[in-house]
């Protein structure tokens, strides 16, 4: 329950001030995908069907969720459309007065289905290309054929006026086709494109030597993105997810831990962000155990990194801390070994030389993909 | 570029775009693609009647009568205002049918 000041009753003072409400949250419905992007934000040990929750459980997260004050609900995955129950919960997200966001790849999205999900009250559409042409999105998403279900599934999307985001995560097979990823956004009358750079947690931290896009290549596509937004003012807007191996600064991860968002599993366990759970000291509640306020306010994983006290002197000292919150805390976790650590992306960071020498010597690296997919006993990690 | 609307236009939100009251916050937002704006005040009480039916020049009369206030000031404001989301795509106009401006 929210502390509110009510002059009838008496309360005792919260031990911690309860945390501004978020405003939005990452719903993944399901790690199950027909796509293997070597990139993908899952965590390496993806959930199967049997745990996911069902559809009276994301109701009352979803009723819960809107009650804590979350206004935007992302639709996620794995690919969400996986889970034929989710008409129900964008009906209900509307009923509760949230904004659904959908998130998908596309393939296997019949008309039907489109029109289905439309009807049920989505809002927004974000579909991801692996590539701007059809020989990189198959080969990135290892799978034949995709790239021509994504234009189909773009134009049905306007067809039926729902507003159309394209999504898609540059590395280095890929970071040429910026302006062609543009083009592209333009030709399927999307109003706005995200270019993230891909993020090295989990699969993309597998595949970073594959991925990893050089000094000049990083460079060159920020002076590319910043063209392109003043050219196309007010006709697309291009929101980019800019790296931070190369940079001086890191960047201001989900505008600080516990503060704007969460992320609920497919299995029901409730992130501060998607990534969060590389760092093993976290213990992560689960919406099957406690309401979402209880755990927004009161799991240790969200109060471990929240607001500046958890910092380390240099970021306690420092004018930024509120500007960047220390940065990415999975990042110091993968790099430094200590998710409390300055996030080595940081200039300041004893370990920024050694975060760039590896972007550096995993941009020579070999263009293999350890492609995303189910571990099994005879392909364990 | 600011548009010129015409005063018998009629707005609407455009899909993906809604006013609602933030219970949690207690303020009005406005929800769009990856975006939470926080209307002021004046903005609030114009887009709660930008529903589709109500034409530009409706929308200022009841303002200007509701708020006793310059219908000339009202207009202007209300135009800028709503040209200003046109512009961000977050409104459409709807133009009347012929003959049924006078109606
Ligand atoms: S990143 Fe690729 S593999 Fe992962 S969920 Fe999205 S489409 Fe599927
Ligand atoms: S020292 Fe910490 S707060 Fe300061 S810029 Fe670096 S990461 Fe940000």
């Amino acid at each position: 329950m929210n502390v509110v000041a009510d002059p009838h009753t008496h309360r005792e003072a919260p031990v911690r001030p309860a945390p501004p409400a978020p405003y939005g949250m990452l719903a993944e419905l399901t790690h199950r995908c027909p796509l293997q992007c070597p990139y993908c934000s899952n965590p390496v040990e993806l959930d199967r069907r049997n745990v996911e929750l069902d559809l009276d459980t994301w109701k009352r997260v979803f009723s819960e969720a809107a009650r804590l004050g979350v206004l935007q609900v992302h639709l996620s995955g794995g690919e969400p459309t996986a889970r034929r129950d989710l008409e129900d919960m964008i009906r209900h997200c509307v009923e509760v007065g949230i904004y659904t966001n959908l998130i998908t790849a596309g393939v296997g999205v019949t008309p039907e289905r489109l029109q289905a999900i439309s009807d049920a009250g989505i809002d927004h559409v974000q579909l991801s290309f692996q590539g701007a042409t059809a020989e990189t999105t198959d080969k990135v998403s290892n799978f034949r054929g995709a790239h021509e279900r994504k234009l189909a599934v773009a134009r049905e999307v306007r067809r039926l006026g729902l507003p159309l985001t394209i999504n898609s995560v540059v590395h280095r097979a890929n970071i040429h086709q910026i302006p062609a990823f543009i083009d592209l956004a333009l030709s399927l009358d999307a109003k706005r494109i995200e270019i993230a750079h891909s993020q090295y947690y989990g699969w993309a931290l597998r595949n970073r030597g594959a991925l990893m896009p050089t000094r000049e290549q990083v460079f060159w596509a920020l002076d590319v993105v910043e063209e392109a937004r003043a050219r196309l003012k007010g006709k697309l807007t291009i929101d980019a997810v800019v790296p931070d191996y190369y940079a001086k600064y890191p960047k201001p991860c989900m505008n600080g831990w516990g503060r704007q968002s969460l992320n609920v599993t497919p299995s029901g366990k409730v992130l501060p962000c998607h990534a969060a759970e590389t760092i093993p000291s976290l213990d992560f509640w689960n919406v099957r155990e406690h309401s979402l306020s209880e755990i927004w306010t009161d799991s240790p994983a969200f109060n471990a990194f929240r607001g500046t006290d958890w910092m380390p002197e240099l970021c306690r000292s420092c004018e930024r801390k509120e500007i960047d919150w220390g940065g990415c805390r999975c990042q110091a976790m993968a790099i430094a070994g200590d998710a409390a650590a300055t996030d080595p992306a940081c200039h300041k960071s004893p370990l920024h030389a050694h975060m760039l020498a590896l972007a550096e010597a995993d941009a020579e690296g070999s263009s293999e993909y350890d492609y995303r997919r189910y571990l099994t006993p005879d392909r364990p990690s | 570029m600011t548009e010129i609307l015409v005063a018998t236009g009629i707005p609407k939100l455009a899909r993906g775009v809604r006013l609602r009251h933030d219970e949690a916050r207690g303020q009005w937002v406005l929800l769009a693609p990856e975006r939470v704006l926080n209307p002021d005040p004046v903005a609030v009480e114009i887009l709660k009647k930008v529903d589709g039916t109500r034409s530009i020049d409706a929308i200022v009369d009841e303002l200007a009568s509701a708020f006793t206030v310059d219908r000339e000031r009202v207009a202007t404001d209300v135009d800028a205002f709503l040209a200003g989301l046109v512009e961000k795509g977050m409104i459409e106009i709807a133009s009347p049918l012929i003959g049924d401006a006078a109606s």
